[in-house]
């Protein structure tokens, strides 16, 4: 499985969330989303979970990756 | 604390007691004798804690301090106010010589320690920086000038709320008129940019300097000033109010709790998590100051305000709309500071400044109301912002995303 990927390293909030939210308007299939900490990684998660989304976490290395799928 | 049993049938696992003295969290499983021990934020496959829980606690707890913080001696409806308190420090530290608002307050300090404490036990401790530092700098000074025209910062905006201050509910149309400002700009794609990791040792820096003030104030040396009457002469006693500080900075790092990201994520994404901190802010502080008997409805000689409405409102739309564009409250910013996030120290620095600019330039308010530098200066700050605002949205951005492949299942 291959997904679209959007970096939201650095960022401070709430844009992880927001571009979470036009990724996936983008590609409602599904998206993967990396976050470098633990508050973006809760907010994204929180969003997409409110989003109707499943939600995946593989830690590599300081960063997370979140797999959204429907 | 509180002792819970959960009958928990998926897989092997049968019965677990949940034992939370916050912000801790100790699992026993009794099938198996398993003992597992975290903080609060933990999610436990298969077992998903309730983080709304979390942030309605702190709030509730924030509410309670406040409630304390006052009867113990802090002025009324100030228990808690970070721009209040940062502004005393910065007169304690003789950077405006304004004689009634001079005190180094040891909530602010109990805060910063209590929040880098936990991050670093935690794993949440990240030294990074680089995000538009000066830009911050800059929206710290505004903020802290709009929320002295309104004299307090959002927290305090609520706890003046809650002692029956009606003047605040002015503030919070304001700040949430700012807020919409700011999620406006956050749509079309205002970002002050990424940060990146720094070195350890830099995030050190910020709850060094804490501690150093907090030497200053239990030697008192000569050059420290400190106000004989006014509301810096109002004071809880420095160890409660310090501990007051480290249990709220604890909760508040653990829960992301943020009185501007509430209003935010609410009108953003509907989501009521942060605003949830905020409301339990405001119920506790209720029936506290009805208990202490601080609570007095009206707009009139509410304590430590004024009753100028327009500029109670436009002083709180700076607040709000800077705040968004800094990504959190000042609360927040001493947080996030003590995590290593230099950004957010800059910004505190710039509240400072702001602070002291507000005093020796006049442009505070005052029980009598607000003075002619203070407007001039609120509607500078609000050009300002706008102009930030502007300047830092790229309109053609759209996501970046890599690889650009349908989705193969």
């Amino acid at each position: 499985m291959k997904y679209n990927q959007v970096d939201t390293r650095g960022r401070s909030c709430p844009e992880p969330v927001l571009l979470t939210k036009k990724a996936i308007v983008q590609s409602p299939e599904g998206v993967q989303i990396i976050a470098d900490d633990t508050t973006a990684r809760d907010n994204i998660t929180r969003f997409a979970k409110n989003s109707g989304y499943n939600v995946e976490t593989v830690q590599q290395g300081a960063d997370y990756v979140l797999t959204l799928t429907r | 604390m509180s002792i819970e049993k959960y009958n928990y049938t998926p897989k092997d696992i049968v019965n677990i007691i949940k034992i939370e003295i916050f912000p801790y969290l100790i699992l026993v499983n009794l099938s198996n004798g398993m003992v597992f021990t975290e903080v609060t934020d933990i999610k436990w496959e298969g077992l998903v804690l309730n983080e709304k829980k979390g942030i309605i606690i702190t709030g509730a707890i924030v509410g309670i301090l406040a409630t304390v913080l006052v009867k113990l001696g802090n002025p009324v409806n100030m228990g808690l106010c970070i721009v209040c308190f940062i502004r005393d420090t910065a007169g304690g530290l003789g950077l405006h010589r304004a004689g009634v608002v001079q005190y180094i307050r040891p909530e602010i300090i109990g805060m910063a320690l209590g929040a880098f404490i936990i991050a670093l036990i935690s794993g949440d401790y990240h030294v990074r920086g680089g995000s538009a530092p000066f830009t911050r700098f800059i929206l710290g000074i505004f903020v802290v000038i709009g929320s002295l025209m309104f004299l307090g910062c959002p927290l305090r905006m609520i706890l003046r709320l809650a002692g029956g201050d009606l003047n605040a509910l002015l503030g919070l149309t304001g700040f949430a008129i700012g807020i919409f400002i700011g999620v406006l700009f956050l749509n079309k794609g205002f970002s002050l940019k990424r940060t990146y990791k720094m070195q350890k040792s830099e995030g050190y820096m910020f709850p060094a300097v804490q501690l150093l003030f907090l030497l200053l104030l239990l030697i008192k040396p000569a050059f420290i000033f400190f106000s004989k009457e006014g509301p810096g002469a109002s004071y809880a006693p420095v160890a409660i109010a310090l501990a007051a500080g480290l249990i709220i900075g604890i909760g508040a790092q653990k829960t992301r709790l943020c009185m501007v990201g509430g209003i935010r994520d609410m009108i953003m994404f509907r989501d009521s998590h942060l605003i949830s901190g905020f409301i339990a802010v405001f119920i506790t502080a209720l029936i506290g100051s009805l208990l202490i008997g601080t609570f007095k409805l009206g707009f009139e000689a509410q304590p430590v305000a004024h009753a100028d409405g327009l500029w109670n409102f436009l002083g709180m739309v700076l607040c709000g709309c800077g705040a968004v564009m800094l990504g959190g409250c000042p609360m927040r910013q001493i947080i996030l500071g003590a995590e290593g996030n230099i950004d957010s120290v800059i910004t505190v620095m710039g509240m400072y400044v702001g602070a002291a600019f507000s005093h020796n330039f006049g442009l505070a308010a005052s029980v009598s109301g607000p003075s002619s530098n203070g407007q001039i200066a609120v509607i500078v700050g609000l050009v300002v912002v706008l102009i930030i605002g502007f300047m830092n949205t790229d309109r053609s951005a759209e996501v970046k995303m890599k690889g650009d492949v349908k989705l193969e299942i």
